[in-house]
């Protein structure tokens, strides 16, 4: 998967956590915390659904680096390739 | 052969359902174990002569409107994925918290509540905002407080005793399993999922929540089991590794997350001596419906907390039924009046072991004694009632140990919470009621949060 599809595939799984928000317009460097009001509990389910849908393991030192969409592409890219 | 689940849930009710969500979201084989023929446990509902009625939920806290993301309702929507619009909520037109020489509206807007405040106890306005702001800084959902005294620390803030007792009237009878007073942080979510969010009703009622939980439950291919009675929760050491059913049936489990209450799933462990403390406080509730719409006798509010001495006695009483004070709810009286017939539901503060000694002659007599007694309080707050009945029922503190299952007929459960859900046992844990959230969307999260905690994480 190159970048642009790891991004979609990670908007994709925030437009089923967060159903009533509008994901089209999401910025990549401004925090989904800010933009969207995901706590602790959201994060814990984008983990589980890229498990579950990916197959791809984060483990719980990495979760700052799913922070924006930016850095969640830049981290998860390598481990879709894989 | 014997099944082998990753979680068996014991009860059907809101926590447990919402709990099965979570787990078969994400792929756990989940059994949820129904000692009934319907979900819901003490918010359930049924029919009679064409009549539909609810059980427990006079309206839901936490209001939040459409695009707010703070708060637990938001935080429900989004952890079970189902959409805001699916329960259709309409907000409250205001309610009234009424002592004998003072009264109090709250709507979902805290102003109003300020203001009457500001009106009958211009001392205590200061007071009450800074209450308020201490409020919305406080933590309540930490998972290791101990006990703090709400009215000791609401004291701090309000010193009339009386506007004292009318704020914690809501409180205490809508989540307290203590008597007249509760544990602080308690009292916070109370007061937040009251006062500062507020209450609305989902379009046709209790069922509207059900029905969508069940749904989830469906698309995620959770197993529901009606009439399945847990007799035991089977151990091997510190581990609970599964359950025998009332008809014998061994299941196996890796998890156990129970809502029947802190006492009553330590009794089902084989050997153990339940030493739990068990809840004193119970309710009867009188339905009635009829004609015409409670505006026609001049009905507007919502909700009335009634109380007929300056001081509010939230305690079990030692006749059958404490008459000194009521909560009415008129289900028909929220922006949107989705009822075809008008609709009042009384509930008194009851004691169960009296009710339980009963005859079932005396039983039938009293209960309707509570009727007769419920239609007094309706005429004595509006004079022009004056309906024909269509339908009557009323509940007793023995219809809600038939519901709820715990032991006394406690709504609120025990007086021991077990905020981290945990139990004796590695592998046991406790949602629902006895983890400490209170009211309908505090079951839900209560479900939530441990689903999430000690099956879906302890699984990393």
């Amino acid at each position: 998967m190159n970048p642009q599809e790891v991004r979609t595939s990670v908007v994709e799984i925030i437009a089923d956590i967060a159903l009533d928000e509008d994901t089209s317009n999401l910025k990549d460097d401004v925090s989904l915390r800010d933009q969207l009001d995901l706590d602790s509990m959201d994060f814990l389910d984008i983990v589980m659904e890229l498990k579950k849908r990916h197959k791809i393991e984060v483990p719980q030192e990495d979760f700052p680096r799913l922070a924006t969409l930016g850095s969640c592409v830049e981290y998860l890219t390598p481990k879709f390739i894989h | 052969m014997v099944q082998k689940y990753d979680c068996l849930i014991i009860g059907a009710g809101m926590s447990g359902l919402a709990a099965g969500i979570r787990l078969g979201m994400f792929g756990k084989k989940v059994c949820i174990l129904e000692k009934h023929t319907i979900p819901g446990g003490l918010n359930s509902y049924y029919k009679r002569k064409s009549y539909l009625l609810d059980v427990g939920l006079h309206a839901l806290t936490n209001f939040s409107a459409k695009g707010e993301r703070k708060g637990p309702l938001p935080k429900i929507f989004r952890q079970l994925r189902i959409p805001y619009d699916k329960f259709r909520l309409s907000e409250q037109i205001e309610s009234k918290i009424i002592f004998p020489e003072h009264q109090l509206t709250f709507t979902n807007n805290i102003e109003r509540l300020i203001s009457e405040i500001h009106q009958s106890f211009p001392h205590e306005t200061d007071g009450f905002i800074k209450l308020i702001e201490m409020i919305k800084t406080y933590d309540a959902l930490s998972l290791n407080d101990g006990y703090l005294s709400a009215k000791q620390v609401v004291g701090e803030f309000i010193k009339d005793p009386i506007l004292k007792e009318m704020l914690f009237t809501a409180p205490l009878i809508y989540g307290s399993a203590w008597e007249n007073d509760m544990d602080f942080s308690q009292f916070v979510i109370m007061f937040e999922s009251l006062y500062l969010e507020g209450l609305s009703r989902p379009f046709g009622g209790v069922r509207t929540i059900i029905s969508s939980l069940e749904e989830k439950l469906n698309s995620h291919n959770v197993d529901i089991r009606y009439r399945s009675g847990v007799k035991r929760i089977i151990t091997e050491g510190v581990k609970a590794v599964g359950v025998e059913l009332l008809n014998g049936e061994i299941l196996k489990s890796e998890n156990i997350l129970s809502s029947a209450g802190l006492p009553e799933t330590m009794n089902l462990v084989e050997g153990i001596a339940p030493e739990f403390k068990t809840g004193g406080l119970s309710f009867t509730e009188s339905i009635l419906i009829f004609k015409d719409k409670p505006k026609s006798f001049e009905a507007e509010s919502t909700l009335i907390f009634y109380n007929n001495d300056k001081v509010y006695k939230y305690q079990r009483p030692d006749t059958l039924v404490d008459f000194s004070s009521a909560v009415v709810c008129f289900p028909n009286n929220f922006e949107k009046d989705d009822l075809k017939e008008g609709m009042i539901r009384i509930t008194n503060i009851a004691n169960f072991k009296k009710w339980d000694m009963l005859d079932r002659k005396t039983y039938l007599a009293e209960k309707e004694n509570v009727y007769q007694k419920a239609v007094g309080l309706i005429k004595k707050l509006y004079p022009k009632f004056d309906q024909e009945i269509l339908y009557k029922d009323v509940f007793t503190p023995k219809t809600v140990k038939k519901f709820t299952g715990h032991f006394d007929g406690a709504v609120y459960g025990s007086t021991e919470k077990r905020k981290d859900g945990t139990t004796p046992f590695k592998n046991l844990y406790i949602c629902g009621t006895d983890q400490g959230f209170l009211g309908i969307v505090g079951s839900m999260l209560s479900g939530i949060s441990m689903a999430n905690l000690h099956v879906l994480m302890g699984d990393k």
